[in-house]
């Protein structure tokens, strides 16, 4: 075994995981904060996120295409992609708790579930035929922008490039700003009212139902971003791409305990580095018995090992269990 | 309120059951209608791959139908959704074997699914040609139905690793996507490059579609001369753009799978210069390809998927069975049988080049290509170079 | 036409009519969808007619072992639905048990699925040459039916193996697990082709052994030629009949047990349940086991029944899949998962696949609609590739309208009813 090797690219290793986990928590920001007020896996969100990433690609390939892209600095274009696809998202979100989560409201909570199953469905062929007729295509590719593909080379074997380090800022930016939302603002601690118990809330003459909307307004946001930073930093996206993210953000906001926003970003990165490690020391350290196929078992049991230990994920559950 | 609703829900039924067709009858004027089916994933990750079989068949059904209308019969394609799923595809198989005037299935894209749905087509010995199926097994099953245009990844596998053995290669990193088609393709590259002398020095399967810095930090640190990605454009795109991105300097090589323009447009100057093998001629090469990439586009307003042109060869040398079948029955529709043995009989030169069956139904020699990519513009993906040709046999079937 | 179920001699009539007039239907128009599912109905509406349990038990057996394997001689394409149905079912109980009655959100069932398809398909081909030496595989045909026993020991197994370290956890936590569980077997399935190749990776086994035609002799002894091709769908018909006709039992059965009772406690109060004396751990890990052990019966009878398995066929999409047959069925209610399974397959197998057949059909024959075309339709709106989204629509609207379920639990219902049969 080339103990060099695997020294060596320890660091990149790191790195690697850390952006991967920051891209998982943002997108489970979103799960976790319709969890906390609901106590509902929103399974939808995946497709969220994927129509966030869609309205990115489709702005920046109109400005590619009017020629903008190279006259306005791409830090201002990407503000601009980030804001647009977060609002499309979140009105996007909004709109499908009010068809189809809202009338199932109080209803048992799996059924809400199959709901959301079924908007998922619903949401990932609706966006492939409006690609399909729109730009008949079915991958679509994120337009390079230069000076965003730079990469620092902080030793010889270890570079970072730009989009990653505006994904870490971002994920730590809408963290804090999430968190300072729910814990300080009189908007956060309504939310928080409702989550613990909504008919006292609604005693206290909190709108419930415009609380709920907020929160799926600043989930599915959250979603939206994520999506814009996962298509500037993957490029490639296509209507069927949320899946597998969403998913593992989904696992990771368990992991850190659902409905917890701290919890969920720890759940990311926990995950993130996993699968980081995983998918590159598996093959040397075994030898090529075993390769980097096996980071989802790998990371799949030690969540489930972690659940042994600590049944309310990492950080715990802050929802109140309720009779 | 609850008979109401009986109620409403009788007369949809109803309206339901008058709107949909007892279908089936044949229009009095004509022979009988003839029909070519189509099974590949519609919907789904493999949408688009699947829509490329359809609309290759739809095309050659549409431009070469006319020796069969002469003949006074009425041709028509229908398409099934097998959603890449093998359950899907065999009770769609049973489908159309139960509707007798299916003579041809043109399909599937997935190995997976074309195994089990064949057997149920080899039970009225429905002629299959698959254009994209190249899991070994799919013929080694010796069944009379079962044929494919397509070459196998037993021998697709070799040719790279030779041409990569020509260039002076002397260690490559192997990556696969865990299909039946990417990991066969990368088994059969690794054990003749190493047969050959090329020290592999990774042998990797990923499901993974987005993120491949993981796997790419040891590949950096590790230096191949050589990467080799078994699987489909979609997924080795963005592998071969990070990888680039990172810094990794290696050449770049893989299957059939990368033959689309959209390998440039998602990885742009990453893969220029990039090497890949293919059974399918460059349309310098084959100049009717040209012109069904130029009818495709214009008909369907894209460019021809990958297995878009197999899929027309496919259903051209169906459509010449299927008459040749026809006449020899006396200008009556033929049975199921004699499609398919007609099928074996057939010589086509088609937009891939002359196929001609073997015994249990490879291309008896099929061309291989090794091509370079020309350029970073999609639009010129038409000029990649053929840098290699070669002409190999399927192996003979290995009796058990 | 309630009323008129809901008394004997008419329900009688009305039933027998229908199922007679459909069935010919079928015979008369074999490639029509409408006809089949007209004949589906049928069955359905025999299921809710009022009569005498021993006139409606032989007369749904009568439908089911005569009528159906008739029509399916028809047309071949609707014996297979029907032996999807059945695989369907069996799964759809099976998952019942465990979030139906026993309320633990499992994300992954396929997984017990898979493990009951790959112990027939690795010892039932050659591909246990592999890795074990003697060169005994394929295993002679009827190591099938030992095998089907095995199967569900296997996946009860692999349940209890999952079951014991997650009891602790419950809800979602739970459900994340056990979705983790599924991609891991997968994942396995797909990988181990290497160090030692088990499952063949991704290239899946194939040929799987098909259970015997034990009856061979006794066919030839009438006087019929057994042609494999007819033969196969129908025993196979018969085998899922079979497997789904005693899974009914044991979950008819179980559901009134003392363990029944437990799961149903547990589901509705766990705390209250265990300050009643159930024992939760015990009564989990059985509910695990049980459900799994139908999934193990029916993934053997999958593998033998396509010849050829590979882990395409056990993907997540296939949990969700079993997942909203139950609830779209009815939670915990048996014909609701049965009418569930059915509902689910007959839509994704028949009505969207029929509909799209026949919208093509239109535009091949060049119908207009207020002058329009069909033909200029663009191939983007086929309506071939939206199946899923009319699936997930269907899913909303039902969750919207009736979130209970199509059939949903009658034991409220019949508590009420009559006191008498409740008797613990």
């Amino acid at each position: 075994m080339d103990f060099e090797l695997l020294i060596g690219i320890f660091p990149q290793v790191l790195l690697d995981g850390l952006i991967l986990g920051f891209m998982y928590a943002l997108i489970a920001l979103g799960y976790t904060m319709v969890y906390g007020v609901l106590e509902f896996i929103n399974f939808a969100h995946s497709e969220i996120f994927v129509v966030g990433a869609f309205v990115g690609v489709e702005i920046l390939l109109t400005f590619k295409a009017l020629g903008w892209l190279d006259l306005v600095s791409p830090f201002l274009v990407l503000l601009l992609v980030l804001l647009v696809g977060m609002l499309a998202s979140g009105l996007l979100a909004v709109s499908v708790e009010r068809i189809a989560y809202r009338p199932l409201r109080g209803a048992p909570r799996l059924i809400p579930l199959i709901s959301a199953i079924g908007v998922s469905f619903f949401l990932q062929d609706a966006v492939r035929l409006f690609e399909s007729i729109w730009r008949n295509a079915f991958n679509l590719v994120y337009p390079t922008m230069e000076t965003l593909n730079f990469r620092f080379n902080l030793t010889e074997t270890i570079d970072v490039s730009v989009k990653s380090l505006v994904v870490i800022v971002a994920s730590l930016l809408m963290l804090w700003g999430l968190h300072a939302l729910v814990n300080r603002t009189k908007i956060g601690t309504a939310i928080r009212a409702v989550a613990e118990d909504q008919a006292t809330a609604s005693l206290m003459g909190i709108n419930v139902n415009r609380m709920i909307s907020l929160t799926f307004l600043i989930g599915g946001a959250m979603g939206g971003a994520a999506g814009v930073l996962f298509g500037v930093q993957y490029s490639l996206i296509n209507p069927y791409t949320g899946f597998i993210p969403g998913l593992k953000a989904f696992t990771a906001a368990v992991l850190g305990g659902i409905g917890n926003i701290p919890g969920a970003m720890l759940g990311g990165l926990v995950l993130g580095l996993l699968e980081a490690f995983a998918a590159s020391y598996l093959s040397l350290l075994t030898g090529g018995a075993f390769g980097a196929e096996y980071k989802d078992i790998f990371a799949f049991s030690i969540l489930i090992l972690i659940l042994i230990f600590r049944p309310k994920g990492l950080l715990g559950e802050v929802v109140r269990e309720r009779a | 309120m609850r008979n109401a609703r009986l109620r409403i829900a009788l007369v949809a039924l109803a309206a339901f059951a008058l709107v949909l067709p007892w279908s089936g009858e044949t229009p009095a004027q004509s022979k009988g209608t003839i029909k070519i089916a189509t099974q590949s994933p519609l919907s789904g990750g493999q949408a688009a791959l699947g829509e490329g079989i359809k609309l290759g068949t739809q095309l050659a059904i549409d431009k070469l139908k006319g020796p069969l209308e002469k003949m006074g019969f009425k041709v028509e394609l229908v398409p099934f959704d097998d959603q890449a799923k093998p359950d899907v595809g065999v009770a769609n198989a049973a489908n159309i074997i139960a509707d007798k005037d299916i003579l041809l299935v043109v399909g599937h894209l997935n190995s997976g699914v074309a195994i089990p749905s064949s057997e149920k087509y080899k039970e009225s010995q429905l002629a299959m040609i698959s254009p994209a199926n190249t899991n070994p097994t799919v013929t080694d099953r010796n069944y009379l139905n079962v044929s494919r245009v397509c070459g196998r990844d037993d021998v697709q596998g070799s040719v790279g690793a030779e041409f990569a053995k020509s260039k002076g290669i002397k260690s490559a990193y192997v990556i696969h996507d865990k299909t039946t088609y990417g990991q066969g393709v990368a088994e059969f590259f690794k054990a003749d490059a190493e047969k050959k002398g090329i020290k592999v020095i990774g042998f990797e399967g990923t499901e993974e579609k987005s993120n491949f810095d993981p796997i790419l930090t040891p590949i950096k640190a590790k230096n191949p001369d050589l990467i080799y990605f078994g699987g489909i454009y979609d997924q080795a795109a963005p592998f071969f753009k990070q990888a680039r991105e990172k810094g990794i300097k290696a050449t770049f090589m893989g299957p059939d799978g990368m033959d689309s323009s959209d390998l440039t447009k998602i990885a742009g100057t990453a893969v220029k210069g990039m090497f890949y093998t293919s059974v399918a001629g460059p349309v310098t090469v084959y100049k009717d390809a040209a012109a069904f990439a130029k009818e495709y586009k214009e008909k369907f307003k894209k460019d021809p998927e990958p297995f878009a042109a197999q899929a027309y060869d496919s259903a051209a040398i169906g459509l010449k069975a299927i008459e040749a079948a026809a006449k020899a029955a006396g200008g009556k529709v033929p049975s199921r049988e004699q499609v398919s043995v007609a099928v074996r009989k057939t010589k086509h030169t088609g937009l891939t080049g002359a196929v001609e069956f073997d015994e249990k139904g490879d291309p008896k020699k099929a061309l291989y290509f090794v091509l370079q990519v020309a350029s970073e513009d999609p639009a010129k993906w038409g000029e990649n170079k053929p840098i290699k040709t070669l002409t190999i046999a399927a192996p003979p079937l290995k009796k058990s | 036409m309630k009323r008129l179920l809901s008394q004997p001699v008419p329900a009688f009539i009305i039933s027998v009519g229908l199922l007679g007039v459909t069935a010919y239907a079928v015979s008369h128009f074999p490639r029509s969808i409408v006809a089949f599912m007209l004949f589906q109905a049928s069955i359905l509406v025999l299921y809710f007619a009022r009569m005498s349990a021993w006139v409606k038990g032989p007369l749904a057996a009568l439908t089911l072992i005569v009528l159906m394997p008739v029509v399916g001689s028809i047309n071949g394409y609707y014996l297979e639905i029907a032996i999807q149905v059945g695989i369907f079912v069996a799964l759809a109980l099976g998952l019942n048990i465990v979030v139906g009655l026993a309320g633990l959100l499992d994300l992954g069932y396929v997984a017990f699925f898979a493990v009951g398809a790959y112990t027939w398909a690795v010892f039932g081909s050659p591909q246990a040459n592999q890795f074990l030496a003697g060169g005994l595989f394929p295993l002679p045909q009827w190591w099938f039916f030992p095998f089907l026993l095995l199967g569900v020991g296997m996946a009860a197994g692999a349940g209890i193996l999952l079951g014991l370290p997650v009891l602790r956890l419950h809800g979602d936590y739970l459900a994340i697990v056990t979705l983790g569980f599924g991609e891991v077997i997968r994942v396995l399935a797909n990988n181990l082709d290497k160090p030692i190749n088990f499952t063949n990776g991704p290239k899946g086994i194939t040929p799987i052994s098909r259970p015997p035609i034990f009856f061979d002799p006794a066919l030839r002894a009438v006087g019929i030629e057994p042609d494999p091709n007819v033969i196969y769908p129908l025993y196979l018909y018969f085998l899922v009949l079979a497997i789904v006709g005693v899974t009914i039992l044991v979950n008819r059965r179980m559901e009134d047990s003392h363990l029944g009772r437990a799961w149903e406690a547990i589901r509705e109060d766990q705390t209250a349940a265990q300050a009643m004396g159930v024992p939760l751990v015990r009564s989990k890990l059985l509910a695990f086991a049980c459900g799994a052990s139908f999934a193990g019966a029916v993934g053997v009878l999958f593998s033998a029944k396509q010849v050829f398995i590979n882990p395409e066929s056990f993907t997540f999409m296939e949990s969700i899949g079993v997942l909203a047959m139950v609830i779209l069925g009815g939670m915990g209610s048996i014909p609701g998962a049965v009418l569930g399974a059915t509902v689910v397959t007959v839509l994704n197998l028949q009505v969207l696949k029929g509909l799209s057949l026949w919208l093509n059909e239109l535009r091949n024959a060049g119908t207009t609609i207020f002058g329009w075309s069909l033909a200029d339709l663009p191939t983007q709106l086929e309506p071939a590739k939206y199946e899923r989204m009319v699936f997930g629509l269907i899913l909303v609207l039902m969750m919207i309208f009736r979130p209970q379920g199509i059939l949903p639990a009658r034991r409220r219902h019949r508590e009420l009813a009559d006191g008498s049969g409740e008797q613990p």
